[in-house]
Formats: structure tokens, C-alpha cells, sequence
């Protein structure tokens, strides 16, 4: 099958699923917390290039890691959340370096979509389906639980059990995201997408739906833009959501 | 447990990061009636409150009438300003159907802001809101935590005013945290004066004499020393 349309196809199943969950981040102030995850990634995803398995699955461990590490320094110290984010995302990337060839850390820094299998394709995109009806189904649980973790208790709705199954998503959805846009621009991924929708939304559903669209359409049009130009792909993406941000500021609510 | 009572507490004590924040409080709550929550600021009541939600681990007994419904107030909901949501949505994030949202709203006195959004609610307007939202799905008892600022005079008359008629239309039990002794004079069957440990528990006009309010305020000025802001 052409190339182009299986990267295409790959683009808007991440794009659309990483914008949907970035607005339930955004709500918690919690989105630039895929930024470290994607960092920590970039271990593993050296690791995937250097032994030619796919760049989620290398990623994966390390994001699980990832949360696991950040859960406990949160637990363990008091230290804001930025300074254990400088932490490890410092720590992904020199631990990385000690081993990535240089040749190799472009992709893994930026990301590369444009060369993606049949088969990477389809595993994308069933996993994009499965943790995009995860997410609708943990949405208006988890998001009474970032307004007020209190009242939600008070609803009885079981805080850890919801709170692991979107850590879950993250963490999927970021070893997904790295493979698009490399270890270094996954948090855009999440963070800007959900943004634009929040300077244009007066409500829920346009908040998820332009969320997704954003996601989306950004992905299309940087891979369409790597198409004419043959600059990298990652950044064109990343870039064209952030022109849509940019655009979403003249018209914000 | 008596069949006429809603909860029972004995004994209750809560530690929270290796501070004692209460101490020894008993009292019971029947049907119907309301029960003020009173102390000076950091004296523990909205950790009380939280405790018999079971948000916060304690020792003592806790006991609730079997599968009864709550409903909880909370003094204020920072982070929903976050979120694009209409209060109908907001309503929707507990499985609450349109209709019974509409009915809600016009008992409150708010039927025109089913499509407003939360965020831009004035601060009056929002806490009507939690109060509507915490009724919704017909609990038989209200956890009520007033908040300190925000809401002008004139506004929080009408709040336990609204607050008196649902009560007397449900039947609802009252648990209501205030700094209001006029609240506490006209709205309430039953006290207690908090100040990490009970200082004194009865009804209002036994309790509220001069000698009881000293008891309880007096110690205001030391606490304030010596204490945290409340939680």
C-alpha cells in the first residue's frame, strides 16, 4: 500500500487519540507530565533502533517506568512537580546518549512516521481504538476526579482504579506518540492539540471534539508538508499545531 | 445503632501527616435534623466534614445508616475554571439526566444557566450550583462546608434559606459547617463547638450562652499561633 496513506493513517489515530487525552491532562494540569514520560522513553527507543524492533514497543517499559518513578517522587518528597519533571527528563535523555549512535538520534529525538509498515499501521491504529473507548469510557469520572478528588470520593467513585487506568492511557498513548514525534516533542503531542480547543470551546463537547480535530488535522497536514518539503516529519507536525494555537489565540473565547 | 438515626460517631480521632487534627469526638445525628459544625478557622471542621466522607483515614467509629445517600458541598472548586463545561455537562459527570438537571435548576432559582458555562457562574450563582449538584440523585443527607469568602450577605441568607426549604420538601439530614451564629440560632437542632477536640455539644440555646462562646473563640488567638492553615 502507498506509503503516504498508511503514514497518514497512523497520524490522525495518534493525533486525534493524544489530543482526546490531552484535554483530560489539561484539566489537571498534568500535561506537560508526557513531556519527562517521552523523554524517559528515549532509552528504549534507542534500544528499539539499535537491535530493529519496533520504536512503541522499546518505548513502553521505560514510560511504565517512567510513572512508576514519577508516582513515587511525588509520594517521597515534596519537591514541585517541575523539578521532578527537570529530573527525569534529564536523566532520559543522558542515559540514552551513553548508547544511541549518532546516525540513529534524529528519529529517536524527532520521530519518524513516514516509513511505518502495514503491520505497524494496523497495531496503531487498534491500539489508538481501544484506548480512545478507554478514555470515553473513564472521561466523566476522571474528569470530576481533577475538578475535586474529594467530591469524586464523595460520589464513591473509586479514585485509584480510574487514576491507574488513565495512567494506562498516558502510557500508551506517549510510547505511540514517540514513534510520530520522537522523545523530545511527545508532550506537544498531548498539550497542544487540547489548548487550541480550550481558547475555542464554550463547552464539553466542543472541547473533545476540536481536541481530536486539532490532533488530528495536525498530523495530516505535517506529513503532508513532509511530503513537498522533505523536511522532518515530527516537527512539521508539532509546528502545524502550533500555528493552529497560535490562530486559536485571535479567536479566543 | 437506633433505627431513627442517620450516623453515629464515637471516639473519632484523625491524624493527618503525624498531626493530631481531632480528637475524641462522639455525637450522633438523627433524620431530619440539622447539626452545625462550629470553631474558629484551623479548628478541624472541614476535616471532620472529609473524615465521614471517608476522605481522610481516622481511628474511632464511623457509622452511617445502612445505604444512605450523600451529598457533599464543598467550600470551593478551584480547578473547574480549567474545563470548558456547561453547567448541564457538569451535572452529566454524575449520570444525571437532563430533566431532572432542568427540575434542580428551577428549584434553586437558577433555570436560565443550564447552557452558561460553569467558569463564568458569580460566586453566588456557583455555590447554588454545588448545592443543586450535591442534591441531584436524591440523597437523604447533605454535607454543607461554607465557604469563607465570596459570597456576599445578601447572597447567603438566601443560600440557607434555599437550604431550609429543600430540607423541609426531602426530609433531608444536615450536616452544615459555618462561622455564622445567626446560622446557627435560626437553622440548626443540634451543636457542636469544635476546636480539635469538642468543647462543648448540645442545642443551640443551651449551648451559645456568652460563658460557651468564650469557652470556644477565646482560644481562637492561641490556636491561630500554633496552627496550620485549615485544611
Amino acid at each position: 500500500m502507498n506509503q503516504l496513506i498508511l503514514s497518514l493513517i497512523c497520524g490522525i489515530f495518534i493525533g486525534g487519540t493524544c489530543g482526546y487525552l490531552g484535554n483530560l491532562m489539561l484539566s489537571k494540569r498534568m500535561a506537560l507530565v508526557a513531556g519527562p514520560l517521552g523523554h524517559l522513553a528515549l532509552p528504549g527507543i534507542a534500544l528499539a533502533l539499535i537491535y530493529g524492533f519496533d520504536v512503541s514497543l522499546g518505548a513502553f517499559p521505560f514510560v511504565i517506568l517512567g510513572i512508576i518513578l514519577i508516582w513515587l517522587f511525588e509520594m517521597r518528597t515534596r519537591l514541585p512537580m517541575e523539578a521532578l519533571v527537570a529530573i527525569v527528563f534529564a536523566s532520559g535523555v543522558a542515559i540514552s546518549f551513553l548508547f544511541l549512535p549518532t546516525e540513529e538520534a534524529e528519529t529517536a529525538l524527532i520521530g519518524d512516521i513516514t516509513k511505518v509498515s502495514l503491520k505497524e499501521t494496523l497495531i496503531t491504529a487498534a491500539l489508538c481504538i481501544l484506548i480512545f473507548i478507554l478514555i470515553k469510557k473513564i472521561y466523566s469520572k476522571m474528569l470530576l476526579i481533577n475538578i475535586s478528588e474529594d467530591l469524586a470520593k464523595a460520589e464513591k467513585v473509586d479514585v485509584k482504579k480510574y487514576n491507574l487506568l488513565y495512567l494506562f492511557a498516558i502510557a500508551i498513548l506517549v510510547a505511540l506518540g514517540v514513534k510520530m514525534v520522537g522523545g523530545l516533542l511527545t508532550a506537544a503531542l498531548v498539550a497542544i492539540p487540547a489548548s487550541t480547543s480550550r481558547n475555542l470551546s464554550r463547552n464539553l463537547f466542543q472541547y473533545n471534539f476540536l481536541s481530536i480535530f486539532f490532533g488530528a488535522l495536525s498530523a495530516i497536514l505535517g506529513i503532508s508538508l513532509f511530503k513537498l518539503t522533505s523536511l522532518p516529519s515530527g516537527p512539521l507536525i508539532i509546528l502545524t499545531s502550533t500555528i493552529f494555537f497560535l490562530i486559536s489565540l485571535i479567536f479566543k473565547k | 445503632m437506633k433505627e431513627d438515626l442517620i450516623l453515629k460517631v464515637k471516639n473519632l480521632s484523625v491524624q493527618l501527616e503525624g498531626e493530631k487534627i481531632l480528637e475524641n469526638i462522639s455525637f450522633e445525628v438523627k433524620e431530619g435534623e440539622v447539626l452545625t459544625i462550629l470553631g474558629p478557622n484551623g479548628a478541624g471542621k472541614t476535616v471532620l466534614l472529609k473524615t465521614l466522607l471517608g476522605i481522610f483515614p481516622y481511628k474511632g467509629e464511623i457509622i452511617w445508616k445502612k445505604d444512605i445517600k450523600i451529598g457533599y458541598v464543598p467550600q470551593r472548586l478551584p480547578f473547574i475554571k480549567n474545563v470548558p463545561m456547561t453547567v448541564e455537562e457538569f451535572f452529566k459527570l454524575k449520570d444525571v439526566s437532563k430533566k431532572e438537571t432542568e427540575n434542580i435548576l428551577k428549584k434553586i432559582g437558577l433555570s436560565e444557566v443550564l447552557e452558561k458555562e460553569v467558569g463564568k457562574l458569580s460566586s453566588g450563582q456557583f455555590q447554588r450550583i454545588l448545592i443543586g449538584w450535591a442534591l441531584s440523585k436524591d440523597p437523604q443527607v447533605l454535607l454543607f462546608d461554607e465557604p469563607m469568602t465570596g459570597i456576599d450577605i445578601k447572597g447567603e441568607e438566601s443560600i440557607y434559606s434555599l437550604l431550609g426549604k429543600l430540607k423541609k420538601e426531602r426530609n433531608l439530614t444536615i450536616l452544615l459547617v459555618t462561622h455564622d451564629l445567626s446560622v446557627v440560632y435560626k437553622f440548626s437542632d443540634y451543636v457542636i463547638c469544635l476546636n480539635r477536640y469538642p468543647i462543648c455539644q448540645g442545642k443551640p440555646r443551651e449551648i451559645l450562652t456568652p460563658e460557651g462562646l468564650e469557652k470556644l473563640y477565646g482560644q481562637e488567638v492561641k490556636f491561630y499561633q500554633h496552627t496550620h492553615q485549615e485544611l
